[in-house]
């Protein structure tokens, strides 16, 4: 299948695969497919960046190859790394069959089959792939250098073998959720979308998507009631990702409309501060759960 | 700028990318030169790979869309959150106002990048005509006239007073980074996770060691080694420019810049009445400049202090975003706080637990024996993990030889007791 012509039909390739995307992430989406550049998508933990990369790998489709960052991650666990006991095995061979040609040996042990590919590596080789670098805010500093070539050229140059380069450019989706200040660097090779808390209606079709069978009013009481929520002064907002459990949550618990027994109960499924709970419990959620049902 | 790297040349020499967008392509691309000077002169970061990668964006969708365009043009031109609404603000002026192209257009040419007369006439018009697209509506009435400063601040935040600041000389500063260098905070050196090659290290490379085997035919002679890298963590300083603290101003704001440039991953706020980060404003090399920017931006200098709402407002909107990888947070002030330490508490406890180490620096507490009254220093001195008092904090020398002094200061128990 081929890349969508227009920011219509990417919203509605998204919207096939279960996202609802508004206007300005479709645009933005559509330009990093046209125009080959990677996408750094930040946004608050919760708010579907992720998602993103696995809908257009099922839907364009693409294997997805996914990275996920962490602190201290490097080169060979994020590129490639030399099988250095086959290395070592196929050094032996060659003296006991009595070869000494230094270079030759040295061409024989660089071989592309004692190389072990790891993520980045596997994204540029084979088949075209959706390459989903996933929380870079969590890896250091120095493994952001290691991203610029790729983000660039879609290459990777290894220095005992030579550059290796996409036959098809992997689409290259990173998430952050803004624990740390990713560098400029990477920033400048990338499109930017910030990922926002969607607004009423579109939370509300998302709800439709991924909880079905959840009642019409439930779903319209629980949408309004977070919205109303991500108004107030909480050290963590619930993100999407929150509403959706809660309202399966609420579900699973039978609860036809939103009453201060239930919502209280279920409280630790929104939100996942100990101060932002009691701040709400009682009072504040039965002031909300009012307003949510005013409509 | 070298005339090679000129947006306006490349622009004007890319047919190829103009050619694919018949018949409008000449007038935007002039438009979004102007339009990208215009955002460089309010400050975002852009340089010709933007607009090039503009126009090809523009090229790559509906442009009767103005939403489209919108989209397109930020996630192309800007790499931040914080930039969006400049961005807005000059994207609503420019591509509405005819009259903005035409003073924005001006505004470039007096940069003296190019001669007047060789500015094509202003087309946005046209343009706005060609983003309308098959239904031509009436135009908006226009906002507001635009005004000639073009310098689009975000806010309009009044000075509440300016800093006057003395600098030190080119020799005083000088001898202030050396002293930074040696600057090394309580548990400074942490070990990555990252390794390098190192001969007493406890852990065998093997790449390098078959690097080093092949120069020597094959045979391992040697095994080569690796360690994990030592370095500092991440260092938040958090800096109280209240009134009562007016008199360390300077030596402070010193202490800041050398140790945002001295030192890796250092991130700097200011807080009187609000908090104000001015890491980027103090990364300029030069003092004087850096320090002329943060009073253009720091409303508060002088004034009163809401240490707990400042320290709220930092856990709130930063320290997710600052305080990963192991901070360091190094939180500088007399602890007097005007709203009689409403939240401070907790809002200390809250910033200690999300850091490694707290470290509170007090000008105030220098006599031995002294009992904190202020319900501030008492409200905060349960909450920090190491409290330096700083006996004399006429010099930077002072201040960076008592943070590296290796004892703590004065026990907070006894403090406290």
């Amino acid at each position: 299948m081929s890349l969508p012509g227009s920011v219509a039909e990417t919203q509605a390739l998204l919207a096939s695969g279960g996202y609802v995307a508004d206007k300005a992430l479709a645009t933005t989406i559509h330009l990093a497919l046209t125009m080959g550049r990677p996408l750094f998508l930040e946004g608050e933990p919760g708010t579907g960046k992720t998602e993103i990369a696995k809908v257009l790998a099922a839907k364009l489709p693409r294997r997805l190859v996914r990275l996920q960052c962490y602190d201290g991650l490097d080169i060979s666990s994020a590129a490639y790394e030399w099988n250095h006991a086959r290395q070592l095995m196929a050094i032996r061979l060659a003296e006991a069959s009595g070869e000494a040609d230094r270079a030759a040996l040295e061409r024989g042990i660089y071989d592309r089959k004692f190389l072990q590919p790891r993520p980045l590596l596997d994204a540029l080789e084979g088949s075209p792939a959706v390459l989903l670098i996933d929380e870079l805010d969590r890896a250091d500093e120095p493994f952001e250098a290691f991203l610029l070539e790729i983000l660039a050229d879609f290459q990777i140059t290894i220095p005992e073998l030579g550059t290796v380069k996409a036959a098809t450019p992997p689409v290259v989706i990173i998430t952050s959720n803004r624990t740390r200040e990713v560098h400029d660097a990477v920033r400048r090779r990338c499109l930017y979308h910030w990922v926002g808390y969607p607004d009423a209606a579109r939370e509300h079709a998302i709800l439709k998507l991924r909880a079905p069978g959840l009642p019409e009013a439930l779903s319209a009481q629980v949408v309004a009631f977070v919205q109303k929520l991500r108004d107030g002064d909480y050290f963590k907002l619930p993100g999407v990702a929150e509403t959706i459990d809660w309202a399966q949550a609420l579900a699973a618990l039978d609860a036809k409309a939103l009453e201060q027994g239930v919502v209280d109960e279920t409280l630790g499924v929104l939100l996942k501060y100990q101060d932002d709970i009691a701040k709400l419990k009682g009072e504040e959620a039965a002031r909300l759960i009012a307003e949510a049902q005013a409509g | 700028m070298t005339p090679d790297r000129d947006p306006a040349r490349i622009i004007a020499g890319g047919q190829p990318l103009l050619a694919s967008a018949p018949g409008a392509g000449g007038h935007i691309a002039t438009n979004l030169l102007a339009f990208t000077r215009l955002l460089r002169r309010s400050g975002l970061p852009l340089g010709p790979g933007e607009a090039l990668s503009a126009l090809a964006a523009l090229n790559a969708i509906e442009i009767g869309d103005r939403r489209q365009v919108h989209a397109a043009l930020r996630a192309v031109m800007v790499h931040r959150r914080e930039h969006f609404e400049l961005f807005d603000q000059a994207f609503q002026l420019f591509w509405r106002d005819p009259e903005a192209a035409a003073h924005a257009a001006a505004m470039a040419a007096l940069d003296g990048n190019k001669a007047p007369a060789e500015k094509p006439p202003p087309a946005s018009r046209r343009l706005a005509e060609a983003m309308q697209g098959e239904k031509p509506k009436p135009r908006p009435p226009e906002p507001e006239p635009p005004r000639q400063d073009m310098s689009f601040t975000v806010s309009d935040r009044e000075k509440l007073q300016k800093l006057d600041f003395e600098a030190m000389s080119a020799a005083e500063i000088a001898a202030a980074k050396q002293e930074i260098r040696k600057l090394s905070l309580p548990f400074d050196e942490k070990p990555t996770r990252r390794f390098r090659t190192h001969p007493s290290g406890r852990i065998v490379d093997l790449r390098a060691t078959l690097r080093q085997s092949l120069r020597l035919g094959g045979d391992i002679l040697k095994l080569e080694h690796k360690q994990r890298q030592e370095k500092p963590p991440p260092l938040v300083v958090l800096c109280d420019i209240s009134g009562s603290m007016a008199r360390y101003a300077q030596i402070l704001l010193h202490f800041l810049h050398a140790v945002t440039n001295e030192r890796d991953r250092v991130h700097s706020f200011l807080f009187g009445t609000r908090l104000t980060n001015v890491t980027r404003q103090l990364r300029h090399r030069d003092p004087e400049f850096a320090f002329e920017m943060v009073s253009h931006i720091v409303p508060d200098w002088s004034g009163g202090t809401r240490i707990g709402e400042s320290l709220g407002l930092f856990n709130k909107l930063w320290a997710r975003r600052v305080l990963g990888q192991g901070a360091v947070v190094l939180l500088i002030t007399d602890g007097l706080d005007r709203e009689g330490a409403a939240g401070l508490a907790e809002a200390t406890d809250r910033l200690r637990q999300s850091c490694t180490r707290l470290i509170w620096l007090n000008p105030l507490l220098r006599f031995s024996g002294f009992q904190p009254k202020s319900q501030g220093i008492r409200a905060m001195l349960p909450h920090v993990d190491d409290f330096r008092p700083v006996h004399n904090l006429e010099s930077l020398r002072a201040l960076i030889q008592t943070l590296s002094d290796p004892r703590t200061g004065q026990s907070r128990r006894m403090m406290v007791a």
